[in-house]
């Protein structure tokens, strides 16, 4: 047998396209002669692979086209949740967001995350979103002293929150629910899948802590059940199943 | 002046939240208009019969009908919403919930729409 030579190098390529992303952008400083604050879309074109993400479209807008462009992304990978913002008009990771998804014949609309402050471009005030998730306290709460060796669960009692422990807090669920956009007030989605995660937990003590805090009226009872932050979560958490089972420890006394 | 932003793409859940929320906000008003028109007849019966006769109009007729739509709407969503709260099936498969809560709406305003129109169009 010889291999043969003449096996074209496209084997396997990737078909390339031109994509146009229209960005919002949001210039607190007033470069180039404009208002400072203020709003406007841009558009941008860009060659890329089918294959790409829309981070990778975004990096190269930064780096080749345009270096004032900004927004965050960490480990590029969906696991740090830095890079959650609105893609076409719906709440996605940049870096989880493949080009070939989305329809790439038509511009794509990227947008910084609604209902926090935006600071500039997509990027955006999280300080909100972590005091919400700072108020239901995060930790483990246990009484009595510490025990020499690992506190032991049974695979049971670990299962009841173990869709929580996935949340990576990119804010994408908190942003899309429309309570959080017209009430700031409303601790969001993520706050409640985060007292979850404790609430649910045989080793934490500190579960009627976080439930009297969630049953506040800016608590579980603003949920209207629209599902938009499950269907916008990246890590496929069911977050309103978290907040409904939340509700339900409320209503019943039982955890 | 900032330009507008795009409309957020949410599924069946959040425009199910919207419907709920519209209808919600006509049937206060309808209530609000209800009590008022109810209390005309301690003011004065001529005043109260006046009013309530012009709701035998064929325009009132119309309104009627939208009425009982949104009625119909906010209790079959309502009762979605209640499913959703209490069962894990129905938070699972709550957008199959969403299309029989319009196959219901649409049988009951078969039901009552011929018969409204000819009682308010028929001259019966």
């Amino acid at each position: 047998m010889t291999a043969t030579a003449d096996a074209p190098a496209e084997v396997g390529a990737i078909p390339s396209m031109t994509v146009t992303l229209k960005i919002l952008r949001f210039d607190p400083d007033g470069l180039d002669g404009r208002e400072p604050g203020s709003e406007y879309w841009e558009e941008f074109q860009v060659e890329a692979h089918a294959t790409d993400r829309v981070l990778d479209a975004l990096h190269k807008i930064k780096w080749d086209q345009d270096g004032s462009l900004a927004f965050r992304r960490s480990c590029a990978h969906g696991v740090c949740g830095s890079d959650a913002m609105r893609i076409n008009a719906r709440n996605r990771l940049a870096c989880k967001t493949l080009l070939k998804d989305l329809n790439p014949a038509r511009p794509i609309t990227v947008e910084p995350l609604k209902g926090l402050p935006v600071e500039k471009d997509l990027i955006v005030d999280m300080e909100p979103f972590f005091a919400s998730y700072r108020e239901i306290m995060p930790f483990l709460m246990t009484s009595g002293p510490t025990p020499e060796r690992e506190r032991l669960q049974s695979p049971e009692d670990r299962a009841k929150f173990d869709d929580t422990t996935k949340c990576i807090l990119c804010a994408a669920c908190t942003t899309s629910c429309p309570v959080f956009w017209t009430d700031g007030q409303y601790f969001g989605p993520q706050a409640i899948v985060g007292a979850h995660r404790f609430i649910f937990d045989s080793r934490d003590e500190g579960e009627w802590d976080r439930l009297e805090i969630l049953n506040d009226k800016a608590g579980v009872w603003k949920c209207r059940t629209a599902f938009n932050c499950t269907e916008a979560c990246p890590r496929g958490i069911e977050v309103t199943k978290a907040i409904s089972e939340v509700k339900k420890a409320l209503t019943t006394g039982e955890v | 002046m900032s330009p507008a932003t795009t409309l957020y793409r949410g599924h069946e859940g959040m425009w199910m939240w919207v419907v709920h929320r519209t209808t919600g906000v006509a049937i206060f008003f309808f209530l609000l208009v209800h009590v008022l028109d109810t209390a005309l007849v301690r003011v004065s019966p001529e005043a109260y019969n006046e009013v309530i006769g012009s709701y035998k109009t064929p325009l009132y007729a119309i309104v009627e009908a939208g009425l009982v739509a949104a009625i119909s709407l906010h209790a079959l969503n309502g009762l979605r919403v209640i499913a959703v709260d209490r069962s894990t099936w129905a938070l699972r498969h709550q957008k199959q919930l969403v299309w029989w809560v319009w196959i219901g709406f649409a049988i009951l305003m078969l039901g009552f729409l011929p018969r409204h129109l000819m009682h308010a169009f028929g001259g019966a």
